[in-house]
């Protein structure tokens, strides 16, 4: 077993109205790792990453039972703040989402909300947080531009300085590089293993393959359930359940 | 049996028909006034006050008039319109309350301005005792055009992507952080039309002013003044057959004016939208 887990669910269900989206899930993710989340469409990837920043909340008529833990601190407590939380457990979407504005805007909205004002103050933490997602070469001499000018590969990016600038504790990318050529993808994966020198990240790759390059450990999801969790080696070479190893050769997905 | 050729083309005779008569009847409407009031036109006659009834002298009061309600309507029925907008769409989901909300506005919508005046004229002149003053005109004004103002805020509100909100939520944002910095911003567009549109109805209305803020042909001095507005002016001078001439230079000023104030509102929305960047 990992050493000690950065965040532990026991338990955990998680229903939209009537429909279960995750089922009895017990898992432990370990700090200052890649852990992918692999799994067929609605296996309930996304569901469980926007559990644990509590983004599901936004949704109306969605009910949760068991626990999650982040430094053994329970998330669905009531005194709990959601966006401290938000902060500590950031999140990149599967396609970019640029707000419409400029790139320093986009960087410094996160610590502005947090309040702080000081434009020199700013300024470092943006340049710090682009120069981490591996983007300030390219945007240096226009931060002031429209974000919405960027590649799709910068826009993601750019969507990874915006949680970088914000510190957290835990990154959780969904499916960061669909829609990305190769090359875009390529640059997003380097950043991904630098940051996991400092962060937890928690990655749905949008294919095995990003699994097997980037990953430490993989939870293989199937209808809402932990299939089966474990190193990448002992996933992708010697899995334990049938339908793990069916999903990774290729028989479904 | 009618061939397929024939049915385009009197499908398209019929549209071109229909798009051709509007700008026909604008253009009429529109030249009718010019033509019969823009030679009478000039610095004087928007500098000086009416004299005579309005028979002689110039609009100047009633262009104050109409301004000055004009803005009470628009100061009170933004916020209001633009909050309600705001509360229907990120504060509360469909619901009975939501539903009521959104029927009492309709109704509202729909209520000929005839009846505002009157209520405008029992609530606020007698009721609140604000006689019949830009106060009282401007608060009925205001109840009018609230639910075109609420109407296109939600519109706007509701057209901004879903990911927006999750992404200031993701980063920290608390919903009014949200609200503030990436709802308003970006429905502002939709809002500016609403308050256009509320303008446009203002600066038109006759029948609910004469009844709030009253007919006066004296400069305003304060809200509680009474007032005449340019379209009552120019209904009175027509309706009472005091200067058909002086009514059309009243109208052709009025649409310069509406054309004045929309062309602004263009330049400070492109203003906006620079800063801003898209």
């Amino acid at each position: 077993m990992p050493e000690k887990a950065k965040i532990v669910l026991e338990h955990f269900h998680f229903y939209y109205g009537a429909d279960m989206a995750l089922k009895d899930v017990n898992l432990q993710i370990p700090p200052r790792q890649i852990f992918a989340i692999l799994g067929p469409a609605r296996s309930g990837k996304t569901t469980l990453l926007k559990s644990l920043n509590r983004l599901t909340d936004l949704i109306f008529g969605t009910n949760h039972t068991g626990h999650i833990f982040l430094d053994h601190q329970e998330i669905y407590d009531s005194q709990i703040s959601l966006p401290e939380l938000r902060r500590r457990v950031g999140m990149v979407f599967d396609l970019p989402t640029p707000l419409p504005q400029s790139v320093f805007e986009n960087v410094a909205y996160g610590p502005r909300l947090k309040g702080i004002a000081q434009k020199r103050r700013l300024e470092e933490i943006v340049e710090k947080a682009l120069r981490a997602a591996v983007l300030w070469e390219e945007v240096k001499d226009r931060v002031s531009s429209s974000a919405l000018r960027l590649s799709g590969g910068q826009q993601q990016r750019l969507c990874i300085a915006r949680v970088l600038a914000l510190e957290p504790e835990v990154i959780m990318l969904d499916e960061p590089c669909s829609g990305l050529d190769p090359i875009s993808t390529a640059s997003i994966e380097r950043s991904l293993t630098e940051l996991k020198e400092k962060y937890t990240v928690i990655l749905v790759p949008h294919n095995i393959q990003q699994a097997s390059r980037v990953a430490d450990r993989v939870g293989f999801f199937l209808s809402g359930e932990l299939v089966e969790e474990g190193p990448v080696d002992q996933i992708f070479t010697r899995p334990k359940d049938k339908r793990t190893e069916d999903y990774i050769s290729g028989k479904f997905g | 049996m009618i061939s397929r050729y024939t049915s385009q083309r009197v499908g398209k005779g019929v549209v071109w028909v229909a798009a051709f008569s509007t700008l026909a009847v604008m253009i009429w409407i529109l030249l009718q006034v010019l033509v019969e009031g823009l030679p009478l036109l000039n610095l004087d006659f928007f500098m000086d006050s009416p004299r005579q009834m309005g028979r002689t002298g110039g609009i100047f009061s009633t262009i104050i008039g109409t301004l000055a309600l004009t803005a009470v309507a628009i100061v009170i029925a933004t916020p209001l319109g633009v909050g309600t907008a705001v509360y229907l769409r990120e504060y509360t989901r469909e619901s009975r309350v939501s539903r009521i909300i959104r029927f009492g506005t309709d109704c509202l919508a729909g209520v000929p301005s005839i009846i505002f005046g009157l209520f405008g004229f029992v609530f606020f002149v007698i009721l609140l005792r604000m006689g019949w003053s830009i106060l009282s005109g401007g608060l009925t004004l205001a109840a009018m055009i609230l639910p075109t103002i609420i109407c296109t805020a939600e519109e706007a509100i509701k057209a901004i992507p879903y990911s927006y909100r999750e992404v200031s939520f993701a980063l920290g944002g608390t919903r009014w952080q949200t609200v503030a910095k990436v709802i308003l911003p970006n429905a502002m567009p939709g809002i500016f039309t609403g308050v256009l549109l509320g303008v446009g109805r203002s600066v038109g209305e006759t029948a609910a002013i004469i009844l709030t803020a009253g007919s006066s042909l004296l400069i305003p001095t304060s809200l509680f003044s009474p007032t005449r507005t340019m379209s009552v002016h120019f209904y009175i001078l027509a309706r009472e057959g005091i200067s058909m001439e002086m009514a059309y230079a009243t109208g052709a000023a009025l649409i310069l004016m509406i054309l004045g104030i929309n062309t602004l509102a263009n330049w400070l929305l492109w203003r906006y939208f620079r800063k801003v960047g898209g």
